[in-house]
């Protein structure tokens, strides 16, 4: 184990309580360890799943970095901590993982910590304008009235180099060429799929660069988890990625429950899978309804929100809720499936299964659709691991990176599914295996339906629920990508910080590396068969 | 043949009769008039008729039911509702725009428009521009649109207009090259420009059916084309959305607006009234040689009748097409244009004169 290796040899290191095995690693030793982790022989954690900053306090403010090897798929996760409360700094790891470019911005932009190195420190969310540093402790809430005039974006970016006498030094990049044509896009904008902003580089037609602003639905979900109790904090997750709810939810539920110790019933893992995998079908069809819309096919955008609109209406039947459904709880769901439910997604199956190669038929083959997909938005499959593009996207450029095979929860150890991987790393491999996944999860939905076991859907828990002291984590995987929460318990009835990893964050990121050299109008097809949520990238 | 509808009996009548009560000069001025606001009150009525159709036929393919609430159960008022909205709406001028050039765009493009639908032939008897070199005028006239198109981003002073002008603009004029040549390709064989001429040669069958392979390859060849030429899906990217978020006329509102909106839909009118009259045999009645009770019975139907249900077939099939594929990149509708259908047109072109040349047309 790679934990055990690391306490042994540095000097310094320690185990961290909680399920994440985090070891704290001291800052002079961090960077020594962050790249003997990434190139290590046997197994080289390449793919950096999370960067979360944490203020602790009097111990300082840093940043707690989980990573995972995709050929042996052993984890191991580090924390390091600045002392210096004044002037954080941190060694970026952005050279190890291209992720870390946009992960160590929201640590930046968060807790004030400046990453050595990172070629673009500017703000990810907050305005370039902002005062503080919000998920610090000491924050003072009051110290940005609304402000009504326009944020101005700067087209310069800074990057700090520590000198060799240890002083900082600070160098100036431009974000776009000399000859760029820029052109803004958002946030208001017909194919942005919500209020996402990107200023786009061109020549003539052609992508020179592209650089997503972000934050114009940020809520600072994060800040007021703080402040939250434990049941409390459940109803925020349905609005990170409004169409992953569910699962959004059933990750949190996991985490705390694995904290607290609480084990769920049989009923409430099948009833749980079940919904997630409806989700699933749901939100892909949603998928498709985009894509084809945001090529101007207007037809096919029909087909899916019909289907859809099927899955809504099982939803509201046993949840009460369509977009959102607030249905799990901590310890169970909130309430019994409706009687009719299983015959109804039954028949919703079986009418899927009919309508299916329908959108295939106008969509899948067609000469301007296969022109406009087909070897256009290339992303590697080590682009993908380094930029930590799971889900969908990830899959489509040949990683095999589904969490319900690798950290297997709920009830998919039990049942028989495929894992979906295309080799195309193009924009219609991304296509096909939402496409094959809308089947999969039937499949997965079929071997469940028929034997959901009688038993309680709720296990009867504490009003308040305090988690044990440690490092808490959970993931699961949601329509578009792993979605991970980490909780870090001080033993209260509210959590110290409670992150959540967006599936979309590295998507968008991964939209520069995958547009550069197409044309403007690729860019709407690469983004929507990216699939990303804006709400869930901002939280 | 039997000719029971010829409109130029009624005209001659009625210039006879304004000429013995009037000088010739006052005369011709009235009925110019006459003329001038029975095409403007045609353009907007077919424009009313093609919007609610297109609604209703891409509710068709959508499984929806469309407009269905206004004025009963058909809907048929929801399209004049509309009308009537836009024309009260606020006229909205950007600050930064060149007033003179933008205010100035909407008119070109619908200023083309209306001449070349002024030069449809309506019925035997019922073309109201004629000349002997229609056709050409026709085409002529369809091109200052473009010029339209192109002010009106420019003047505009936005780079999403800009950018839509541009694509706009490099699209309609490379397609007019394709129509240029399938419309020659007809003319050859029917050997004539005059429209009335076109549709008079056609009397003893359709131009597609006399000029078999190569007409039927110049007719698809020109619906294609025809269908850029109305930047209409899959070739509407001047206006695509999904980036441009509405191309050159992201900055108009109101009726500024209403005209290019306008314009686009009797820009498909047009198209597929041209391609009638020279495909399609105008407003010639369907006749089979050897059936004559048929083409007698066919001759009973007014030739109006006969040019709008071929229109509104040839426009039913643009619109099947919009609604069914998904847009074109312009560097791939370029590639479509100058590499395969161009040359594919010309090569039908020369085929077509040496089918002419053997006399092997019908």
């Amino acid at each position: 184990m790679k934990r055990d290796e690391i306490i042994k040899t540095i000097e310094g290191a320690e185990l961290c309580p909680g399920n994440a095995g985090v070891v704290k690693v001291p800052l002079s030793q961090f960077r020594k360890v962050a790249e003997g982790l990434r190139y290590d022989k046997e197994s080289p954690m390449d793919f950096l799943r999370e960067v979360v900053g944490v203020d602790w306090g009097e111990e300082g403010l840093g940043a707690v970095y989980f990573m995972e090897s995709t050929v042996t798929g052993e984890t191991a996760a580090l924390k390091v901590v600045s002392d210096d409360r004044e002037t954080a700094l941190l060694p970026t790891v952005s050279d190890l993982w291209k992720t870390a470019l946009i992960k160590e911005r929201e640590a930046y932009d968060f807790l004030g910590i400046r990453f050595t190195g990172h070629p673009d420190m500017r703000r990810l969310f907050l305005r370039e304008d902002w005062i503080g540093w919000p998920l610090r402790k000491d924050y003072d809430m009051k110290s940005n009235p609304l402000r009504l005039d326009n944020e101005i974006n700067a087209d310069i970016t800074r990057e700090y180099r520590l000198r060799k006498d240890g002083t900082l030094e600070g160098i100036d990049h431009p974000i776009f060429g000399e000859n760029d044509f820029v052109v803004n896009m958002g946030p208001q904008h017909p194919s942005t799929h919500g209020a996402l902003r990107m200023r786009i580089g061109l020549d003539g037609e052609v992508i020179t660069k592209v650089d997503p602003i972000l934050g114009y639905i940020h809520r600072g979900i994060e800040k007021m988890n703080e402040s939250l109790t434990y049941p409390q904090t459940l109803g925020m997750t349905d609005r990170l990625d409004y169409l992953s709810a569910h699962q959004s939810r059933h990750a949190l539920c996991m985490c705390i429950e694995k904290a607290a110790g609480i084990e769920v019933t049989e009923r409430v893992k099948y009833i749980r899978t079940i919904m997630d995998e409806l989700q699933r079908i749901d939100s892909h069809l949603l998928f498709y309804s985009c894509l084809v819309l945001d090529m101007g096919a207007m037809t096919p955008f029909f087909y899916g929100f019909r289907e859809r609109e099927m899955i809504l209406d099982i939803f509201e039947e046993t949840t009460g809720g369509r977009l959102i459904q607030h249905y799990n709880l901590i310890g169970g769901v909130q309430d019994d499936i409706h009687p009719t439910f299983c015959q109804k997604v039954k028949e919703f199956i079986a009418h899927l299964r009919k309508v299916i190669p329908d959108y295939h038929r106008i969509f899948t083959g067609n000469v301007i659709a296969d022109t406009r997909l087909k070897g256009v938005g290339m992303l590697s499959k080590e682009d993908a691991i380094s930029l930590g593009c799971t889900g969908g996207t990830g899959r489509a450029s040949g990683w095999a990176n589904d969490v319900r095979k690798r950290h297997t929860y709920g009830l998919y150890d039990k049942i028989d599914f495929k894992q979906i991987t295309y080799d195309g790393c193009d924009s219609f491999s991304r296509y096909m295996v939402r496409m094959d996944e809308i089947m999969e999860s039937c499949r997965i939905i079929e071997q469940l339906i028929d034997n959901i076991p009688e038993g309680e859907y709720h296990v009867k828990t504490k009003p308040i629920i305090k988690l044990p002291e440690g490092i808490w984590t959970s993931a699961v995987e949601t329509s578009r990508g792993e979605f991970g929460v980490m909780i870090e318990s001080h033993g209260d009835k509210t959590p110290y910080r409670m992150h959540f990893r967006s599936t979309g964050l590295p998507l968008v990121q991964a939209m520069d590396t995958m547009c550069r050299g197409w044309k403007f109008a690729d860019l709407i097809a690469i983004g929507a068969s990216a699939d990303f949520v804006i709400p869930d990238i901002d939280r | 043949m039997n000719d029971y509808y010829n409109l130029e009996a009624l005209t001659s009548v009625i210039h006879a009769a304004l000429c013995g009560v009037m000088p010739e000069w006052v005369a011709l001025t009235i009925e110019c008039v006459i003329v001038g606001v029975i095409i403007i009150l045609l353009y907007a009525v077919l424009a009313v008729i093609m919007i609610y159709m297109e609604r209703k036929v891409c509710a068709a393919f959508q499984c929806r039911i469309g407009p269905n609430r206004v004025g009963g159960k058909g809907g048929l008022l929801q399209v004049p509702a509309d009308v009537l909205k836009i024309l009260i709406k606020e006229i909205f001028t950007p600050a930064h725009v060149d007033k003179f050039l933008y205010s100035l765009a909407p008119y070109l493009v619908i200023l083309a428009s209306v001449f070349t639908f002024s030069c449809l032939p309506w019925n035997n008897g019922g073309l109201i521009l004629h000349m002997n070199i229609g056709i050409f005028f026709v085409l002529a006239a369809s091109s200052i649109g473009v010029l339209g198109i192109l002010l009106a981003g420019w003047s505009s002073d936005s780079k999403y207009t800009l950018m839509g002008a541009m694509r706009s603009g490099a699209m309609i004029i490379s397609y007019e090259l394709s129509i240029g040549i399938s419309v020659l390709t007809m003319v050859v064989m029917a050997g004539t420009m005059d429209i009335h001429e076109l549709v008079m040669g056609q009397a003893d069958g359709w131009n597609i059916f006399k000029g078999h392979i190569p007409a039927i390859l110049a007719f698809i060849i020109y619906l294609i084309a025809g269908n850029a030429e109305a930047n209409r899906g899959p070739f509407d990217l001047a206006e695509a959305e999904q980036e441009l978020t509405a191309g050159y006329h992201t900055e108009y509102s109101g009726m500024h607006f209403g005209f290019f909106y306008l314009a686009e839909y009797m820009n498909l009118f047009i198209t597929a009234g041209i391609a009638t009259t020279i495909f399609l045999g105008g407003w010639m009645p369907l006749h089979v040689p050897g059936l004559d009770g048929f083409n007698a019975v066919m001759d009973y139907i007014p030739g109006i009748v006969w040019f709008l249900g071929k229109t509104f077939l040839v426009i039913f099939l643009l619109m099947w097409i919009r609604w069914t594929y998904p847009r074109l990149r312009i560097d791939q509708i370029l590639t479509l244009e100058w590499k395969y259908l161009m040359p594919s047109a010309l090569v039908v072109l020369v085929l077509m004169t040496f089918c002419t040349l053997m006399g092997w047309t019908f």
